[in-house]
């Protein structure tokens, strides 16, 4: 009876998804070293989630269950926040086997929230989620940035400077700030004037968020990264500050 | 850095804390994914944890985890405003402005306010 219920045999048939994933891993990234101790299980708020969670999902990896893992929705709600790996007897990096079965699917059919921002990031330099382009952007902060030097004096000499080089600085933006609540950049504008940093955001890749990244299009997420680590480069700053 | 905006007497931590803390449900594409009821199921936990402090008010740490967290506190009833950190910070320091108010709770939204004649 057994051999109708558990079906081994197809594992040494294909390269298996888990092997793929080893592959690309420092040290594999221990998947092979699950003692099922079902730690990372009891403290992931994903737990339960269609009925899985990060011991089971491993074990269908190590089963060769692909098919099944390819269908589903689970990678897309766990947020890889790491906190299996932290409890880990055996450190075994399930985010990172979580992430790139996101990819098992076509690009097309992953979540289309995560796929129309990933998409707009796309269209223009800004990086902007929300497609926000580098003229509006500027405007919003020009504008938000002399209405507050006016009405709060205190605050003449404030900056917030787009693409000033060599600035200590290049400060990232979450696009939901300047596309819907722009007063919410001032807080961290006088905070950076009264302790004296020398800042910058960039005209291109100013735009914090990366939803490539979420949609696990790699190619994506690496343009949307160096997009904005080229324009930081170019103005010769010294830090990256990511704000999200 | 919140014990020195709120007050050491203040700061009330959430448990388990620290590396043992558990995420919000914000991350990840989480809050894009379309997948709503699941979102929120998960954050259950987080919405727990605060509101087992007892504190008036939640500091999130980013843009996700304070959309994530803010939709958490109105789902399960808590209510507790959830502030980003830069709103305390400039608020301790007698900067913040009437505009700049939006998620301060109605116990703090008139305190302390700098040039309130530019309200808007």
């Amino acid at each position: 009876m057994a051999e109708a219920v558990i079906k081994l045999g197809k594992k040494k048939a294909r390269s298996l998804f888990i092997d793929k994933v080893k592959e690309i891993l420092p040290e594999g990234g221990n998947l092979n070293a699950c003692l099922t101790c079902g730690a990372c299980s009891s403290g992931c708020p994903a737990t339960g989630l269609r009925d899985m969670d990060p011991r089971k999902f491993l074990r269908m990896a190590a089963l060769g269950m692909d098919e099944e893992i390819a269908a589903s929705d689970w990678p897309w709600m766990c947020t890889m926040c790491q906190r299996c790996i932290y409890v880990c007897p055996m450190k075994i990096d399930i985010p990172q086997l979580v992430f790139n079965a996101r990819a098992l699917r076509p690009r097309e059919e992953r979540p289309k929230g995560i796929l129309g921002s990933c998409d707009m990031a796309l269209k223009n330099d800004t990086t902007s989620a929300m497609g926000t382009t580098e003229e509006d952007f500027e405007f919003v902060v020009e504008d938000v940035l002399e209405e507050y030097r006016e009405a709060q004096p205190e605050f003449a000499d404030m900056e917030a400077p787009i693409d000033k080089e060599g600035a200590e600085f290049f400060l990232n933006q979450n696009s939901r700030e300047p596309v819907t609540e722009p007063d919410e950049l001032v807080p961290l504008w006088k905070i950076l004037h009264l302790a004296g940093v020398n800042w910058t955001y960039g005209s291109k890749g100013w735009a914090g968020e990366n939803y490539c990244m979420f949609l696990a299009d790699d190619d994506a997420w690496k343009h949307v990264t160096k997009t904005s680590v080229d324009q930081a480069n170019k103005l010769g700053v010294k830090t990256y500050l990511n704000t999200e | 850095m919140v014990k020195s905006v709120v007050g050491e007497e203040n700061f009330i931590d959430m448990q388990p804390n620290r590396s043992n803390n558990y995420c919000c449900g914000g991350g990840g594409g989480f809050l894009q994914s379309g997948f709503k009821d699941e979102r929120l199921q998960y954050g259950k936990l987080k919405d727990d944890q605060i509101k087992a402090t007892g504190a008036d008010y939640c500091i999130a740490g980013c843009h996700n985890c304070h959309a994530q967290i803010h939709e958490l506190s109105e789902h399960y009833g808590g209510n507790y405003p959830v502030v980003h950190l830069w709103t305390l910070i400039c608020l301790s320091l007698g900067i913040l402005g009437p505009n700049e108010r939006e998620y301060l709770g109605d116990d703090l939204k008139e305190v302390n306010v700098f040039h309130p004649e530019t309200a808007m």
